[in-house]
């Protein structure tokens, strides 16, 4: 299976060691002390490590308590999904509305109180980038709880819990002492993602964040498009990104040894705690309740016709600019560009697990997978784009759909992977006492037995395609323009109505995504059931 | 009978013959208009001068949406400095001032072209006149202007009086504390905010036609720094945040949240009340100094894949009907750059039968125009501003 | 410490009948009453019952009482029963000792009287010098003894076992009977045990036979 792994290494991995790489030969010529010298810089960096770091913990610390309180509710563990496919940039356009002082919570506030004018609080774009941190934890929180009910899978929660409960413990102790410890190993991996993202976010920055000065991963992309040769100052913060990134997930780690002693210090104390209605009801209500506003908003606007302050409603609804039709075409390529990535991704991911299946082993690919997920994208993406320029492939569809590749592949591995090493040896046993040969089993067993993850992680990766920015941006040198990239630039443009219209477009497209996935393989099983030998 | 006088001067003159050349290359081409894409009417007057081309010519035009015209030349920088000679991204871009200067200097640009136009007869270009000068740097040929621009204010008139000078302004916002705010300076709308300011404040407002030196530069902007002192505790989030660009600035004039806005085009206010997005009450006002004013520049790149399809869009831009067509305030309401003594009487009659709006100013109202500093000098009064007032 | 059951009657979910006749008993301290029957009649889910841990539908009706207090109004971790479970459930990310530690009552105070109190523990389980252990290092009748202390000592007012020797080896079942009642009447407390097989009741002062109600099976 060598040749395996040296596929995965050259189209996932070297593009990441190309980029950071590039993006390091373009810092080493940089004048340091202009650098160090940039007006907002040290703002910049103290709004990056509250955003980041902030994000993380607050996403995480939330988690916790409300795992335990999905985990008996299933009902509300289905609207993790969606809340997942519904990508950052529309999120941070549609909250915008609702949080800004003319936005609905301003307005309603306006009914009772009388205001004439929008009051003259700092959101979005506040100081300390609260907004910012608001809209991250609205995305990254369903995520992490999604992988605690992944990693809770593993471990026989109920008896445990009923065991800790038999010795006086309050549930929340249970969980918090001896059961959400074995579910973390599962949570590290997508914690430092959540890490890397909130450290290096852009979409989200520019439409949440402040901007006098914005975060460091902002100030970076600036520079890069800055008409002055400054590619190298950019660089230089570039690779310093990606440099604290990891050493803060090497300060993370350690914090976490930390957490671990401190936790058994607490246990071996064995206080029992009296049982707290947590109010998680109250919280997951906020978390649903700001999506489901925020995707409103989106929608009340996109048909709107005038809509003043304080007016809680428009003065007239009209679908004219849903009629202009100009975010067809532009949905249509965000439609072909991740089903191209996702195609390719899920042929790469097939090719892996099979290879690992056929082999017995693991391909220990390690880091390689997770690579283009645990670094800042801003770190190696322009290196990267240089990079492709050097290949001979021109900035434009096909920089982008590798981009893409780098990104969707990791999720759609990850989310396949479970499924496919679960999936009952009998059944190819079966088929192999049958004669059917390795490709055979795969194609005429494994696969359609698997359509159901299988058309779950396309979904899935399918909404992270759709979600990209900046991989669309730098690989497409700006001639590829998505609903993403649209919506993130309107959303600075003067006609809110319009924004609404393409952060709309960008949040149904992977939900519908999902809707499918959900809705095909009912189909499809029913109809390979006949074949299947 | 005028198809037997183009056809005889085709005949006649090289240029000409050139041109059709152009015309047969361009055909079939797809032409990338690199162009700031945070004003919806522009995009749409792109996406009907692609529909025209298209028609007319064969030539198609894709916009790119730039946020940021600096995008496009970091581009053409970023593909000169890998080798790419041909083949280029970018075919055309919305260009003026600093980066056309930036772009020149490097020898990033394509040209000269604009003489080999066929529609470049329509325009005044002697020595010094507007349309062959950007930001006082002389354009040489190596850009061809579409539009002109030229800075105005719009208020609320439900809400407020508008300050009558420059030098009113802290005065005004101390009276209305939170609703005044200028795009970021590192943004070009509110970089020509100081500009304006100092085009006003400034002592010896005729150095600014020279680049700017170390002397001048501190004589020069004392006042305005001073000027600017006052006004920015009284500003919207008290000068701690500023909108990215003069659209969310008009968004927060919609919305009521601040009462003053601030455009490069003093149609724009007239056309967001046609759309619905600014109240009806908004209307223009300008300093009485005057206001600055330039023209909009579209520039082809050195290693321009579609060279000639660009040159035939570039043309087509200076078309009097074209032109007509923009100023109509329901399209674009930018006014026209063509000369009208140049202009042929239907053309002239196409111009003066475009309509009127009340928030639509007329040329008296807008007062006279001010030239545009060196570029130098906006260069380091947005380096210097984000030295003062960046946390 | 008397554990009382009055009347108890258990319904699965949306059956109309109850599993079996109501059922009444009482167990005094130091005493191991036994209630054996055929599988599927209940005998788990009357023990999570009691305990306060029925799985969602069922419903539990009568009355159980420690010492007098009703333990059905009760939240599980209030009712001060412990339970010892079909399998051992040592949590498997923790030490033996630690194991011991988080069930170890915070009435023992102090680093030393709680490390003292788990170390005795393991000797009273004849594990002496296993703190250190990974549980999964120990054979089933290990795990069994552990999983006892670790519930004694949260100091229940009264002890629940679920089938606790069904997992083990024939060969062990005798001693860990042995060592079952040997620690139950140490710590004077009832308990009440639940078992298929019938040698079980051996160990018991009282035993009672539950048989399902109507034409069950």
């Amino acid at each position: 299976m060598i040749w395996l792994r040296a596929l995965v290494a050259m189209l996932i991995g070297a593009p990441v060691l190309v980029g950071v790489g590039l993006t390091l030969a373009a810092a080493w010529g940089a004048d340091w002390t202009k650098v160090l010298a940039l007006p907002g810089l040290w703002g910049g960096l103290r709004l990056t490590l509250i955003t980041g770091i902030g994000a993380t913990v607050l996403s995480l610390a939330l988690s916790v308590p409300l795992g335990l309180w999905i985990m008996g509710r299933p009902w509300a563990a289905r609207w993790l999904a969606p809340m997942l496919a519904v990508p950052h940039a529309a999120l941070a356009i549609g909250l915008a509305f609702l949080i800004a002082p003319s936005g609905w919570f301003g307005r309603a506030l306006a009914q009772v109180l009388g205001w004439a004018v929008p009051p003259a609080w700092p959101l979005p774009g506040d100081p300390y980038g609260a907004a910012l941190v608001l809209g991250l934890v609205l995305k990254e929180l369903p995520f992490l709880l999604l992988m605690t009910l992944a990693s809770a899978s593993q471990v026989d929660v109920t008896g445990q819990m009923a065991v800790g409960r038999s010795l006086g413990y309050a549930p929340g102790r249970v969980w918090a002492r001896v059961i959400w410890p074995q579910l973390y190993p599962g949570l590290r991996l997508p914690v430092f993602i959540v890490l890397a993202y909130g450290l290096s976010v852009v979409d989200m920055a520019l439409i949440l964040g402040p901007s006098h000065p914005p975060t460091l991963a902002v100030q970076i992309l600036r520079l890069y498009t800055a008409p002055e040769m400054r590619q190298a100052e950019a660089s230089v913060l570039a690779i310093g990104l990606v440099a604290m990134t990891a050493a803060l997930a090497g300060i993370w780690w350690l914090a976490e040894r930390a957490c671990t002693a401190f936790g058994l210090m607490a246990l071996r104390r064995g206080r029992r705690g009296i049982a707290r209605r947590w109010p998680g009801s109250v919280v997951m209500a906020a978390q649903g309740g700001l999506f489901v506003a925020a995707m409103a908003v989106l929608a009340l606007w996109s048909v709107t016709g005038i809509w003043r302050f304080p007016d809680l409603w428009p003065e007239g609804l009209s679908l004219a600019l849903w009629a202009r039709g100009d975010w067809i075409a532009v949905a249509l390529r965000s439609l072909w560009l991740g089903l191209a990535s996702v195609s390719l991704a899920l042929t790469l991911a097939v090719a892996v697990l099979e290879g690992e299946h056929r082999a017995g082993r693991p391909l220990r690919l390690g880091a390689i997978i997770v690579a283009p997920l645990l670094l800042p994208q801003i770190g190696f993406l322009q290196g990267l784009t240089t990079g492709f320029l050097w290949l001979g492939l021109p900035a434009g569809p096909l920089a982008v759909i590798w981009a893409e590749v780098l990104f969707v592949f990791p999720y759609v591995l990850l989310s396949l992977g479970g499924p496919w090493r679960a999936l009952d040896p009998d059944q190819l046993r079966a088929a192999a006492s049958l004669g059917a040969g390795p490709w055979r089993q795969l194609w005429r067993v494994r696969l359609p037995l698997l359509a159901r993850p299988i058309a779950a992680a396309a979904a899935v990766g399918f909404a992270v395609s759709v979600a990209q920015y900046l991989a669309v941006l730098l690989p497409g040198a700006g001639r590829v323009a998505t609903l993403t990239t649209e919506a993130v630039a309107l959303a600075s443009g003067a006609d809110r109505r319009v924004a609404a219209v393409y952060g709309l477009a960008q949040a149904v497209l992977p939900l519908l995504a999902f809707a499918l996935a959900l809705a095909l393989p009912a189909y499809g099983r029913g109809g390979s059931g006949g074949r299947a030998p | 009978m005028r198809f037997l006088a183009l056809a005889l001067m085709l005949a006649a003159s090289p240029a000409l013959a050139d041109w059709s050349e152009t015309l047969a290359e361009a055909r079939g081409q797809t032409v990338y208009f690199n162009a700031w894409g945070g004003d919806q009417r522009t995009n749409d007057f792109i996406a009907w001068v692609g529909a025209q081309t298209e028609e007319q010519f064969g030539v198609k035009v894709t916009q790119v949406k730039l946020s940021d015209t600096a995008e496009a030349v970091a581009r053409v920088q970023a593909e000169k400095a890998a080798g790419q000679k041909t083949g280029g991204a970018v075919d055309l871009i919305w260009i003026n001032g600093p980066n056309f200067l930036a772009m020149k200097e490097a020898g990033l640009l394509h040209g000269p072209f604009v003489a080999d136009l066929p529609n470049a007869r329509y325009l005044d270009l002697s020595e010094g006149a507007p349309a062959a000068t950007d930001f006082t740097v002389p354009v040489e040929g190596m850009e061809a202007p579409w539009r002109l621009a030229k800075f105005v204010f719009a208020h609320d008139a439900a809400r407020v009086e508008p300050p009558a000078r420059m030098a009113d302004f802290p005065v005004w916002a101390a009276a209305h504390p939170g609703r005044l705010t200028h795009p970021n300076p590192a943004n070009f709308m509110g970089a020509t905010f100081l500009k304006q300011a100092l085009a006003e404040l400034a002592p010896d407002p005729a150095a600014l036609a020279a680049p700017v030196t170390d002397a001048g530069y501190a004589a020069q902007t004392a006042p305005l720094w001073a000027w600017y002192d006052a006004l920015r505790p009284n500003l919207w989030r008290a000068g701690q945040a500023f909108p990215e660009n003069e659209s969310v600035q008009a968004q927060l004039l919609a919305d009521g949240e601040v009462d003053i806005a601030m455009f490069f085009d003093p149609a724009a206010p007239a056309a967001l009340i046609a759309q619905g997005v600014l109240p009806e009450s908004v209307r223009v006002f300008t300093p009485e100094g005057g206001t600055i004013g330039n023209v909009s520049f579209v520039a082809i790149p050195f290693n321009a894949a579609n060279r000639a399809g660009a040159e035939v869009v570039a043309n087509f831009l200076l078309d009097p009907a074209t032109q007509a067509h923009m100023q109509d305030v329901n399209v674009l309401g930018s006014y026209s750059v063509l000369d009208p003594s140049m202009l042929d009487d239907a053309a002239r009659a196409a111009f003066a039968a475009l309509p009127s709006a009340p928030a639509l100013p007329t040329l008296e109202q807008l007062g006279p125009t001010l030239p545009e500093p060196h570029p130098s000098w906006m260069t380091r009064l947005t380096a210097d501003w984000a030295k003062r007032y960046t946390p | 410490m008397t554990l009382e059951l009055h009347d108890l009657c258990l319904t699965a979910p949306g059956a109309a009948a109850p599993l079996f006749a109501p059922l009444s008993l009482r167990i005094a301290p130091g005493e191991i009453a036994c209630l054996t029957g055929p599988s599927g009649v209940g005998k788990s889910s009357l023990i999570a019952g009691i305990a306060g841990q029925l799985p969602r539908g069922f419903v539990l009706s009568g009355q159980v009482r420690l010492n007098g207090r009703d333990l059905l109004a009760l939240p599980p971790e209030r009712r001060g029963v412990g339970v010892i479970f079909q399998q051992a459930l040592l949590f498997p990310h923790l030490s033996v000792g630690d194991n011991l530690a988080f069930g170890l009552s915070p009435e023992f105070r102090g680093r030393t009287a709680r490390r003292a109190a788990v170390s005795e523990a393991l000797e009273r389980a004849g594990l002496p010098g296993y703190g250190a252990r990974d549980p999964a290092t120990l054979s089933g009748g290990q795990r069994a003894r552990v999983a006892l202390m670790r519930a004694l000592l949260a100091q229940p007012g009264a002890l629940l076992l679920d089938e606790p020797f069904a997992a083990l080896d024939p060969a062990l079942r005798a001693g860990m009977r042995d060592f079952v009642a040997e620690h139950l009447r140490a710590a004077a407390i009832p308990a009440l045990l639940v078992s298929h097989d019938a040698q079980d009741a051996a160990v018991a002062r009282q035993s009672l036979a539950i048989a399902p109600l109507g034409a069950g099976g």
